[in-house]
Order: C-alpha cells, then sequence, then structure tokens
C-alpha cells in the first residue's frame, strides 16, 4: 500500500461519548421514535396507502383504547416482567438461563396438581399457600439441576436448559391429556368452587399478579445491588478466577442463584394459574420465558430499566395484533411497522454511547 | 544529518473527561532506540497505541519518513513499517508460531507456507531468536510468546518497533537477551522504541529518553547526560529521593512454618519439590527465582489455594490466640485469610485474579472483605473510605473511585490491588510481583508501605523480579530453582542470588557461606 494514500483522516470514525446528561438522552431516543414513525409513515403509505396516522391510532388504542385494554396491558407486562426478573441475576453470573419457560411450566404444573387434588380439601388461602411454596420448589428444581451439573462437570449451561424446556412440556402435555379427560381441551380448574383462585381486587384477580411483580422488582434491585449475594454475583459473572482468589464458593453461588432464578420462574407459573389463566396447557408459559431474554439483557440487568423495556414491547406487541386486525392486513405488515419502531429505539442506544466524528472535526449527534 | 522516522506534532486524544495525550510533540530518529518514560497514566500507551493504528488522535498530525500519514488501523500502521508489542499479548494459543505470524497478512496469491517458514528461520537465525516456527503458542514461556510477537512485527517488514514494557514479564537474563535483539535491529538501521519503569533499563539500552508527565510532553533527553535521578525527576516534575530503607525490627516472631512442602500441578509435573522455611513477623523473606519456577504455587499452597503433598505441612502462630500454632494444610481459603494471612499476587495480565474489571475501586475495595458483619446487605462506607484513602496516599490516577478499574493504566489498576492488600493489615502479607508495571516513583511508595508493615511486626513475603531491589529490601532471601529451594541467604549480593536462582541445591561449597 502506498502512505500517501493514508493521508486523508478517515471518513468517519466513532468514539466514546462522555457520559451524557438525562436531557440529551430522552432527546436521542424522542429523536429515534420520531424518525421511526416517519420511516414506518412513509412504508404504510407506499405498501398499503392506508393513512399512516390512523394505523398509529389504532397502535396506541392497541394498549391505552380503552381502560380494559390498558389493563391487559399491566396483567401481560407483570407476566414477561417477572420473567425477566428472574433471569436478571442468572445472566448477570453470566450464566445462559435459556430454560425459563420450562421452569415457569413446572411451576404452573405444581400449582395446576394442588389446585385439581386439594382444591376441595383445603381452605382457599391455605390452597393459595401450598400452591405458592410448590409451584417455587418446582421452579427452582428444575434450575437446580443443570447449575448443579455445571457448577460439578461443568456441563453447557445453555443446551441444558433449552433441553429441560422440551422435557417440561412433554411432562405437562402428558399431564393435561389426562387431567383434561375426555374433553377436548383443558377448561378452567375448579371452575365451580373458584379453588385456588386468586381473590378479586379492583375487581381483577390479576391484581394480586400485578403488585407481586411490582414488589419483586424492587427486591430483585436490591438484592443485586446492595446484598453481599448480590456483590458476589457480579464478581462470578466477570471471572470466576478472581471470585475463587476471594475466598467465594463458586459452585455455591452459582448453585443458589440459578436456583432463585428458577424459584421465581416458578412463582411466574403460579401467578399465571391462580391470577390470569386458571387453566394450564403447553403454551402456558407464552413465550415470554424467550422474550425476558431480551428484556434481561437490554435493561443490563436493571431490574427499573427492565419495566419500561417489557412495557415496550407489550405495547408492540398489543398494537401490532390491533392493527392487523383493524386493517385487516397481514400479520407481517403489522410486525415490520412495530419492529422498525424497535429497531430505531435499539439503535438509539448506539448514538446514546457513542458519537460519530465526521471528517473536517466537529462531531455530529444523531 | 539527523533523519527523523517519524514525527508527531501536536497530538491530543481524550476519553471522555480524561485528557490522556495534551498536544504532544516529538520525533523518533533512524537507527535509535528511544525509551519512552512517565508515571502510570501518563499517556505512554495511548500515545504509542495511536502511532500503531489502535486509537485515532483527537487532533494532531502523524509524519511517518516526512510524509503526513493517517494512521486508521493495525493494518495501516503496517503498511507504514510501524509494528508495536503490546503488554498484553494477541496470540492464538492453539495456533503454531508460524500459524500466529502470517494470521491476518493479506496475500493476493495463493499463500504459501513453506515459503513463510523459511522466513520466519531466517529472522529467527539473523537475531538468535530460540523459537521454531512450528512450536505451539500453549506450549511457549512468557519471554518466547514475546519473542514470537516480535518476529511477528518483523516478518511484516516494521522499520518502526514499538515495545509497550516488554521486559515487565522478563527474567534479568531474558531481558539481557532481548537489548541485545533491540541493539541488532538498531544496527539494522530501524527505530526501537521502548516503554518502561525500569530506570537502569533506560539507562543501559536507549539513546534517548522522551518523558511524559499527565499526559504531556516534557522533553526528549539524550541518555548518556541522564542518571536515575534526573529521569525521574523530570518525569515527576519535583524532587525525589530513592532510596531503600531497611529497618531492623527487635525481637522477631515465628509467624510461620513450611515443612516439606510438595505440589503437583494438573499436567503432573512437580512444581513444589520438598520446599521448607520460616517467615517471622517484623522480618520482609524474599522470593527469588526465575519465573515460573514455583513462586506462584508456594503462595498459593500456604493461601489454601493449592494441594500439596501428604509431607507437607504449614504452620501458622497467631498472634490473635498468644501465638497458638495453626496447621493451615487442608483449610478453605476464606479461613485462611481470616486469620490474616493475606495473599496479593498481581499477575501477569494483572485484572486476571484480584480485581474485578468492571467495578470501580470501591466495590474492588471489599472483594476480600464484603463477608465480614452478619448483615444480609453490603456494606460500602469503609471501602469507600479505604478507596479514597489508597487514592491519595498512592496517588491512583482515575476520574472517580467508581470509575471501572479496567479504565485505568495498567501501573494504576495494579496500586489500587497492592493498596488493598496492604490496608488489611495482616499478620503474613504475601505480594508476589508487586511493583510489576508500577513507575519509580510509586514502587518506592510501595517499598515504604510493605516496611512500615514490618515495622508493625507483620511478616511480609516479597516474591519479586528485580534482584537490586530484592537485596535492598529484604531481611532474608530465599532462592527457588525448579520448585527446590536452592538457598536461604542474608546479606548476599545480587550476583550470588543470582547464581543460586540457576543453580539447584546450592550446595556447592562456594556458596555454602551464606546459606543459613
Ligand atoms: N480505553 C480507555 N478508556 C478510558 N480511559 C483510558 C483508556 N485508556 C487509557 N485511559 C486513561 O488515559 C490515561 C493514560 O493512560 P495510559 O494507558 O496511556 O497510561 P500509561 O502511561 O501507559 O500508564 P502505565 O505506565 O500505568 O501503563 C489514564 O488516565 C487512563 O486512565
Ligand atoms: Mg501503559
Amino acid at each position: 500500500m502506498n502512505a500517501a494514500a493514508h493521508v486523508k483522516e478517515p471518513f468517519v470514525r466513532m468514539a466514546k461519548r462522555n457520559d451524557l446528561s438525562l436531557k440529551k438522552k430522552i432527546f436521542i431516543r424522542a429523536i429515534a421514535i420520531l424518525a421511526a414513525l416517519l420511516v414506518d409513515g412513509i412504508f404504510i403509505f407506499l405498501i398499503t396507502g392506508l393513512n399512516p396516522f390512523g394505523v398509529y391510532g389504532v397502535m396506541f388504542a392497541g394498549s391505552f383504547g380503552t381502560f380494559m385494554k390498558f389493563k391487559w396491558v399491566l396483567r401481560d407486562l407483570a407476566t414477561l416482567l417477572i420473567v425477566g426478573i428472574a433471569l436478571a441475576p442468572a445472566f448477570k453470573m453470566r450464566f445462559w438461563n435459556i430454560g425459563a419457560e420450562g421452569q415457569i411450566l413446572m411451576g404452573g404444573l405444581a400449582s395446576a396438581v394442588c389446585m385439581i387434588y386439594l382444591g376441595n380439601t383445603l381452605p382457599n388461602w391455605l390452597l393459595l399457600l401450598v400452591m405458592l411454596v410448590t409451584s417455587v420448589l418446582c421452579g427452582a428444581l428444575w434450575a437446580f439441576i443443570p447449575a448443579v451439573f455445571k457448577a460439578i462437570w461443568n456441563t453447557n449451561e445453555t443446551l441444558f436448559t433449552l433441553m429441560m424446556n422440551y422435557v417440561a412440556t412433554s411432562i405437562v402435555a402428558c399431564c393435561t391429556n389426562f387431567f383434561r379427560g375426555d374433553n377436548a381441551k383443558m377448561a378452567l380448574i375448579n371452575m365451580g368452587t373458584k379453588a385456588g383462585w386468586f381473590p378479586m381486587i379492583l375487581g381483577q384477580r390479576y391484581t394480586i399478579n400485578i403488585l407481586v411483580v411490582f414488589v419483586l422488582t424492587i427486591l430483585m434491585y436490591i438484592y443485586l445491588k446492595y446484598t453481599k449475594h448480590g456483590y458476589e454475583i457480579s464478581v462470578v459473572g466477570e471471572s470466576e478466577n478472581t471470585a475463587r482468589y476471594a475466598g467465594i464458593d463458586v459452585k455455591k453461588v452459582m448453585i443458589r442463584t440459578i436456583s432463585i432464578s428458577g424459584a421465581i420462574c416458578g412463582l411466574a407459573g403460579y401467578l399465571i394459574l391462580a391470577g390470569k389463566d386458571m387453566s394450564l396447557s403447553t403454551t402456558s408459559a407464552g413465550g415470554n420465558g424467550f422474550t425476558a431474554i431480551i428484556v434481561a439483557w437490554l435493561a443490563k440487568f436493571n431490574t427499573f430499566y427492565m419495566v419500561l423495556i417489557s412495557f415496550l414491547l407489550v405495547f408492540l406487541d398489543k398494537g401490532a395484533s390491533d392493527i392487523a386486525s383493524a386493517f385487516q392486513v397481514n400479520d407481517y405488515m403489522s410486525d415490520i411497522v412495530t419492529g422498525v419502531i424497535l429497531f430505531f429505539i435499539l439503535g438509539s442506544e448506539f448514538f446514546i454511547n457513542y458519537k460519530l466524528i465526521f471528517r473536517k472535526g466537529g462531531a455530529k449527534n444523531a | 544529518m539527523i533523519e527523523n522516522a517519524l514525527e508527531i506534532r501536536h497530538i491530543t486524544k481524550t476519553f471522555g473527561p480524561v485528557v490522556a495525550n495534551r498536544d504532544v510533540s516529538m520525533d523518533i530518529r533512524k537507527g535509535e532506540i528511544l525509551s519512552v518514560l512517565g508515571e502510570n497514566g501518563s499517556g505512554k500507551t495511548t500515545l504509542m497505541n495511536m502511532i500503531a493504528g489502535i486509537y485515532y488522535p483527537d487532533s494532531g498530525q502523524i509524519f511517518v519518513n516526512g510524509k503526513e500519514a493517517a494512521i486508521r488501523s493495525p493494518g495501516d500502521a503496517f503498511a507504514l513499517g510501524i509494528g508495536m508489542i503490546h503488554q498484553h499479548f494477541k496470540l492464538v494459543d492453539v495456533f503454531t508460531a508460524a500459524e500466529n505470524i502470517v494470521l491476518g497478512l493479506k496475500e493476493g496469491k495463493k499463500f504459501d507456507m513453506k515459503g513463510a517458514v523459511e522466513k520466519i528461520r531466517a529472522i529467527c537465525d539473523r537475531y538468535g531468536f530460540d523459537i521454531t516456527p512450528d512450536q505451539k503458542v500453549y506450549d511457549m514461556t512468557v519471554s518466547q510468546k514475546q519473542t514470537l510477537e516480535i518476529v511477528k512485527v518483523l516478518y511484516r517488514g516494521a522499520d518502526i518497533l514499538i515495545l509497550d514494557e516488554p521486559t515487565a514479564v522478563l527474567t534479568p537474563q531474558e531481558t539481557d537477551r532481548l537489548f541485545q535483539v533491540m541493539r541488532e535491529m538498531k544496527a539494522d538501521g530501524k527505530s526501537v522504541v521502548i516503554i518502561t519503569h525500569k530506570l537502569h533499563e533506560v539507562l543501559a539500552v536507549s539513546d534517548r529518553v522522551a518523558i511524559l508527565r499527565k499526559g504531556e510532553y516534557v522533553d526528549t533527553v539524550e541518555t548518556k547526560d541522564a542518571t536515575e535521578l534526573s529521569l525521574t525527576e523530570m518525569m515527576v516534575g519535583k524532587k525525589v529521593t530513592l532510596d531503600i530503607d531497611r529497618p531492623v525490627v527487635k525481637n522477631k516472631k515465628l509467624r510461620l512454618a513450611v515443612e516439606k512442602v510438595s505440589c503437583v500441578n494438573k499436567e503432573g509435573v512437580t512444581v513444589l519439590d520438598d520446599v521448607s522455611f520460616e517467615a517471622f513477623g517484623g522480618e520482609i523473606l524474599g522470593i527469588a527465582g526465575i519465573s515460573g519456577s514455583g513462586q506462584k504455587e508456594l503462595l498459593e499452597a500456604i493461601a489454601g489455594l493449592q494441594l500439596v503433598g501428604e509431607q507437607s505441612s504449614i504452620t501458622f502462630m497467631d498472634p490473635e490466640n498468644g501465638d497458638e500454632p495453626v496447621p493451615l494444610v487442608g483449610q478453605n481459603p476464606r479461613k485462611i485469610k481470616e486469620l490474616g494471612i493475606h495473599l496479593s499476587f498481581v499477575p501477569e495480565d494483572r485484572l486476571g485474579m484480584g480485581l474485578v474489571g468492571s467495578m470501580g475501586m470501591t466495590d474492588n475495595m471489599m472483594l476480600k472483605s464484603y463477608e465480614d458483619g452478619k448483615s444480609f446487605f453490603i456494606e460500602r462506607k469503609a471501602p469507600k473510605a479505604l478507596a479514597e484513602e489508597i487514592k491519595e496516599d498512592l496517588e491512583v490516577v482515575t476520574p472517580g473511585i467508581n470509575t471501572p478499574v479496567r479504565r485505568l493504566s495498567g501501573g494504576n489498576v495494579q496500586k489500587v490491588l497492592v493498596g488493598r492488600e496492604i490496608a488489611a493489615a495482616p499478620a503474613v502479607l504475601m505480594t508476589a510481583y508487586a511493583v510489576r508495571g508500577l513507575d519509580i516513583n510509586t514502587s518506592y511508595a510501595i517499598y515504604r508501605l510493605l516496611n512500615e508493615q514490618k515495622e508493625k511486626g507483620v511478616a511480609v513475603i516479597y516474591v519479586g523480579e528485580d534482584l537490586d531491589v530484592l537485596v535492598e529490601l529484604c531481611d532474608r532471601i530465599l532462592v527457588l530453582c525448579g520448585g527446590k529451594v536452592s538457598g536461604i541467604v542474608s546479606g548476599a549480593t545480587k550476583e550470588e542470588v543470582g547464581l543460586l536462582m540457576t543453580k539447584v541445591g546450592g550446595k556447592d561449597p562456594a556458596e555454602g557461606g551464606m546459606t543459613e
């Protein structure tokens, strides 16, 4: 190569930013959303000829159209968020728990079994308590197994936890077949007695779900940031070698943390059974175990950010399905619309962390 | 006329709020060895990284052979004949030497491995390097890996070689060999830039010395006009004194008795063989030896991090408990730490053990003490105060005590590590390579701190590389050679210790006089 060719400064290069003020961060994000809406608008108009504002209106209404819809948003947000919370300690420790789905199902199964077999014998408060305990234990067990294997034999946790999902799905399929007897589908459990159902609060059963998840959000934040356990998790996640030098019992921390992760997934299963679905199927976890991975990562394990990200995902999901039904367009089109928005919002994080410097000086913001 | 190989003009580089280099202008001449000197965090690595294409300057220009150049990547740097050997090697372990060398080369036509191997052989012969092209990297010693990095750079035809603290991980013998190589490169008309904190090396090898202070360029002086003291003063910007005390402590107490410790590593090689010695409170016991002679394993054995053979016994006399003997073999590391036996091992990569890169100073302070107290919650007040204190005392250059330590310069990372161990007020303080990569001023601060500990009655075990320092600082020196104790000497000279380092057993009557 010829040295003369190198005289030119690179056309554009990246540099890490100083910490931005909150105002600027909000500004960048707002620009990103506007840009996304613009791109989407052009897309919608060119492809379908629909009025973009109408489409946005429907999308917005998907979450805020009626009070009922908003309550559903909260309900689904709570379900997604609790799984995100469950994954936070595991992922912070660099333990890739892909098995939340299975852990939720096992928790749900435990609740269902209690509802069916103890529904008539125990008072409701005691039944709910027994369900809670068994669900949490089952979820924890489902995570405990791969954790032990990883801690002792250093097996790959990603594969192991993933496989445990299939095992859980099969067990649940088997059990629901048995429970439903001759029915085509498993009906609501204890429809008559409502045994094992949460009481109504403010007109909804899932109010309890929302409250529980709200408290858990705060507790997990504190757990990770202000407790000795949380500190150990950070150290092990950063380097097992360092942890060992510091006298941390890595195996113990690993098994404990993953069991907690699984236990919270089990709790999620309990909430789904007692407060949301009152029924069990192989799809009870609803993919939340996987979506929550995105939530946990994007929020960098900060549970308060998780609230925002879960909300965004639920909002987009609701919006997409309402667009699809209101305008009789196919699902792909509405998925593209929401996908673009997500893409821009994630992309804006890049501009929050880095700045682009163009040739001839002068930093340019996104 | 003096020809410049490279000219730097008004270079500034910032990292967020930190100004790593401010308006630096300097020259590198053809056919010279130039030392770059500066305190920890003064911006040496950053400046060289810009020449090597790792970073791009915020402003300023670089001229190579008189022509302005924009060096946007290591590839650009290579094309301009600039090669850098980094503090942390960039090699692929499972590849052979030759594969590592040709890795990433862009050659249009079909690749000719045979030709490459020939060329590598030729380079090795030319400079007398002791590596073979088909040797795997994981089989290499640290010094060989470094040699490989050098060959890699030479293979690509570099005329300007930059070495960032190459001697920090080498033994004195290996260092001498490296210097020989550097002189031969110079004779070939190449320019060699070396960053080192060891002033005697600067004086021994370089033609000129460029000095940086707090990111700014101070001056370049001819080495023949410089002394250790004059260089230090230019670096620090004020008068300093450079001597190591060796205060004598009366009534030393037996603190640690190590008997017949043997240890076999994972590969089944005996790394410690029948090691016995005693360490006393109020004394600094030095441990010398070629790197990899069992120093690490010995300290780890004491700290409970190594399995030891059946015969082995390690006994600690607990000062908290009327010097009651406590056997340490088989105890878990945490228990041993609680007894007051602290190990600060500064590994070759500094961050690997002992510090968590993504955490700030405060959180790193509590790494070994976070468990104290019964509370479920973590206590950050004391660690925060300690972090502030260490930052003051050792002049740690950091934007704040919560800045992730990964972002600090190499030497500053280490100050944090050593500062913490000393602050823990242990009964036995074991430090390995405590001043590796520290600037001279800070090194002396560390020696002073170790002496303070000794005077408080702490038994200090100091594993070091610099024989001058070992001889000056330590009351007694234990020399390890191939996992065996080849002598425990007091008042020996550097040469005597050096001899023991290569002679197993040390039973030669000529040296017998100094063995205890
Ligand atoms: N990638 C980075 N991000 C943020 N700050 C950095 C980065 N690299 C260097 N710095 C800061 O720039 C300053 C100069 O660092 P540099 O590594 O060049 O020092 P140095 O002279 O090589 O020190 P040492 O002798 O300790 O290796 C330091 O204050 C350091 O904290
Ligand atoms: Mg450096």
